[in-house]
């Protein structure tokens, strides 16, 4: 995947959670995963399509997800809470929607659908089929993952288009 | 949280009515405490946009926050309904995503303005007073009782 694709993945985590933590987070670690993707923590999911076709899965530490909800709502907060996979929700729907927002200033066309909390049975089927690129960020509340499945649509189209040889 | 000079109405002096559209709960929570904050009321919630219309029907809000990415019926497409059925309607979209093209559209189908998520309060109460005041309403009276800017 190109660097050019992954790098506002990057910058927006940063940025969203400088902004809603009040604290930086320092990218730890990336590298590239061909298995199926496995839960670590609290995880949502947000797919795209278009120019660029795909899925980022934002992936928590179960205590990090915490103190976040606890600390965004202002009160402590139970695990069990509701509140807390909600938080997780919408952090993937910030980090990835500012992502995308800097891809399509860059030309890029797509359209993003509604972020998902991703149960067990999903996170197996969720990185069956593609190479995942896995991002893993340290904060001062625990880690943080992305998990970013994308590949352009219209190279994948002109491939399968058959070319007639004269 | 910060507390700002409040918004009040300025026909009755009344706290400015807001509707939360958004399908993430905590969001909707998160933008309720700024709204408080605000010395708003929020008079209505909904969760997607077809919600959204029978709650703007049912509250009349003085402000709509809206969201754009949400199931069932989106944010452009409620707004485009609201205001084609109350064109006085103040809708601020409210949303991670800000596409040149979604801001564009969103404008066209009668939206006021538009605020990427995360959330700057103070960046979300300039927008509000500069809505509310486009259509005759003020923020008269600040904490200590001074006229506010």
């Amino acid at each position: 995947m190109r660097m050019e694709l992954i790098q506002p993945f990057i910058g927006s985590l940063d940025a969203v959670l400088a902004e809603m933590m009040k604290e930086p987070a320092k990218i730890v670690d990336l590298a590239m995963e061909e298995e199926g993707y496995r839960r670590k923590g609290l995880a949502a999911s947000v797919t795209f399509k278009g120019q660029i076709e795909g899925r980022v899965i934002l992936d928590m530490d179960p205590q990090a997800a915490v103190r976040v909800a606890g600390y965004l709502s202002g009160a402590e907060v139970d695990p069990a809470e509701p509140i807390v996979p909600e938080v997780v929700c919408e952090l993937a729907n910030m980090v990835i929607g500012n992502a995308v927002t800097q891809l399509n200033d860059r030309g890029f066309e797509f359209k993003v659908l509604p972020p998902e909390v991703l149960t067990e049975a999903q996170c197996e089927a969720a990185g069956q089929d593609s190479e995942a690129t896995i991002l893993c960020f340290e904060t001062a509340s625990g880690c943080v993952n992305l998990n970013i499945v994308m590949h352009y649509h219209s190279r994948r189209t002109r491939e399968r288009t058959p070319v007639s040889v004269s | 949280m910060k507390q700002f000079d409040p918004l009040t109405r300025k026909k009755d002096n009344q706290p400015v009515r807001y509707l939360v559209v958004d399908d993430s709960v905590f969001a909707r929570k998160s933008l309720a405490k700024m709204i408080e904050s605000f010395g708003g009321q929020v008079v209505g919630e909904a969760g997607d946009g077809c919600t959204a219309i029978t709650e703007y029907a049912r509250t009349k809000p003085d402000i709509v926050l809206m969201d754009i990415t949400m199931p069932q019926m989106e944010g452009i497409e409620a707004v485009e309904r609201i205001v084609q059925e109350h064109p006085e309607a103040r809708i601020v979209m409210v949303s991670s995503v800000g596409y040149q093209d979604n801001i564009l559209a969103a404008l066209q189908k009668g939206a006021r303005h538009f605020v990427q998520k995360p959330v700057k309060p103070e960046a979300l109460y300039e927008i509000i007073r500069y809505v509310l005041n486009d259509d005759g309403v003020t923020a008269p009276v600040g904490a200590g009782g001074e006229k506010a800017r």
